[in-house]
């Protein structure tokens, strides 16, 4: 026991090391945060073309870009995005930006795949219903399609979400200190793996665990139509 | 594109009908891909008409009245509510368009036997427009048209009220919302007076009690009374039933069919489609009986079910009657 004690004293408590599984802890979320911001409005915005395409065959152009984008941004692994960023594309910015952004823009290509997924499961005759109405397109997806769609997308999206918050542990390779890199840092030091890695996957779970429940809180609350 | 129509079942717009015409239904064609639905409808629906419109199915009939307010966009032909054209300009003759040249003009002056149909078609197969200097307005026109045309059939859909065979209330809105989404999105109404006319009508079918739920907690019967209200929120001219019992129990018929009859009654003009005969004898002022895409015979009710001329009526009617 004492033993573990003095793990624990080494790997948390000496030279206030708990501070830097704080300030790991923060860029881990700031990542995760942002990204899910840019990825939401990203994802939002393509299955909306994707959808109003296929609906009213408008915007031919954009829904062509959109497809060239999911197909990238799907097709190859989010750790060689993140060092084609680093490396190649933002060479000069700040490496936090450059993870929020190339998670925020690989996170969007499965967001609006999961979103035109529920935006395509509206019933077409709430669309017509609308239509005939009098609203115009733009109010009935404002009004109805997408409401409707999201609660259908939200359990989905919840999944994305906790994804891509473990997902951002590898930020590391591009110098970027998260929680997993702080772990690793500590363990370099002290050669005692046990408490650092099994603290920050507790961290890991508590975000992922937080997350969960305020998702399902949400989708209780859209889910009052229900009977 | 090829344009396979006759010009015999063709009868254009008449501005003459005008006065008491409502909905006016213009050589109307609808392919779907390779299958061709309507092959040439024309009706004119005057106001405080009901008629009723009959036919087996994959006669056309729904296809039919969902031209009516657009929300299927016919192939050729067109529709007229209020003295305005609805459909965006034939796509083939761009008839309402070349109608206003000079070219057109000055033809039909001369007339020499020749119907709208044939000077217009005319016109595009020879390319009049270009040889007599008018094809750049001719394009410019048909730019603004498409334009306009959107806004139009916006602001024609909130005198056409419609009912769906399934309903189709809006499921993440209650009651209430459903009827005073529109209204208020619209800038018609304020909310408050939204919210007391949609009182008024609720009042009237018996379910001001169920102002505040979703629709997933009403029955069949109850989701078509409250989307027939919802149509007449927004205070319709005409408006239009494509099967509107048809998804319902049995015993949940009457409740809607009362409910449409007392519309009926109280001058609406109304187009229903639907397989209720005794209900389309009794109210009907007129039947059109559609089979193949065409509207095969039309009449008064009590004429056209006691002795039908048509082989296809006589056929139809022996079987459902």
């Amino acid at each position: 026991m004492d033993n573990f004690f003095e793990k624990f004293y080494e790997a948390v408590i000496i030279q206030d090391r708990w501070k830097w599984y704080l300030s790991g802890l923060g860029k881990t979320l700031l990542i995760s945060l942002g990204a899910i911001a840019i990825g939401v409005f990203l994802g939002i915005l393509v299955a909306l073309i994707t959808y109003i395409n296929k609906k009213f065959g408008k915007f031919k152009i954009l829904r062509q870009i959109c497809n060239v984008y999911l197909a990238i941004f799907r097709g190859t692994p989010v750790y060689v995005q993140l060092l084609i960023m680093y490396l190649i594309v933002l060479v000069n910015s700040p490496t936090l930006w450059t993870a929020i952004l190339t998670f925020g823009i690989n996170s969007g290509a499965y967001v609006a795949e999961i979103i035109r997924s529920g935006l395509e499961s509206v019933d077409g005759g709430q669309l017509e219903a609308g239509s005939a109405l009098g609203l115009n397109r733009f109010k009935v997806m404002i009004r109805i399609v997408l409401p409707q769609g999201f609660r259908v997308a939200l359990p989905p999206l919840c999944n994305e979400f906790i994804a891509l918050i473990k997902e951002t542990s590898i930020v590391g390779t591009i110098g970027e200190v998260d929680l997993t890199k702080v772990a690793a840092r500590i363990v370099a030091r002290t050669y005692e793996p046990f408490v650092p890695y099994i603290m920050i996957a507790l961290m890991y779970l508590v975000i992922v665990i937080v997350l969960t429940k305020l998702l399902k809180l949400l989708e209780r609350r859209l889910a009052r139509s229900d009977r | 594109m090829t344009d396979n129509r006759s010009s015999s079942n063709l009868i254009w717009y008449d501005p003459d009908a005008k006065k008491d015409s409502l909905l006016q239904i213009c050589g109307l064609y609808k392919n779907f891909k390779k299958l061709s639905v309507l092959k040439g409808v024309s009706c004119n629906i005057k106001k405080g008409e009901k008629v009723v419109i009959l036919g087996p199915s994959g006669s056309g009939k729904s296809t039919c009245l969902r031209c009516m307010n657009l929300l299927e966009t016919p192939t050729y032909g067109e529709i007229w509510f209020e003295g305005k054209l609805l459909t965006p300009v034939d796509p083939y003759l761009h008839a309402e368009i070349i109608r206003k040249s000079k070219t057109y003009q000055t033809l039909a002056a001369k007339n020499n036997g020749k119907n709208d149909f044939e000077i217009l078609k005319e016109i595009k197969e020879n390319d009049l427009l270009k040889l007599h200097g008018e094809g750049g307005d001719y394009k410019k026109a048909i730019k603004e048209f498409y334009k306009n045309n959107a806004k139009n059939v916006n602001l024609a859909r909130q005198k056409i009220g419609m009912v769906f065979q399934h309903f189709n209330l809006f499921n993440n809105y209650t009651v209430l919302g459903n009827l005073t989404l529109a209204p208020v999105e619209l800038k018609l109404k304020t909310k408050a007076e939204a919210e007391k006319k949609a009182m008024e009508l609720l009042r009237r079918i018996g379910l001001e009690d169920k102002a505040q739920v979703y629709p997933s907690t009403l029955s069949g019967g109850q989701k078509q009374r409250v989307a027939i209200v919802r149509s007449l929120m927004m205070d319709p001219d005409v408006m239009l039933f494509d099967e509107p019992t048809s998804a319902l129990d049995p015993e949940m018929v009457g409740e809607v069919l009362d409910l449409i009859r007392e519309l009926a009654d109280e001058g609406m003009t109304v187009v229903i489609v639907t397989h209720e005969m005794g209900f389309a004898r009794e109210v009907a002022d007129r039947v059109l009986f559609m089979d193949g895409g065409v509207i095969a015979e039309e009449g008064n009710p009590k004429e056209l079910f006691a002795n039908p001329k048509n082989p296809r009526t006589k056929e139809f009617l022996s079987k459902v009657l």
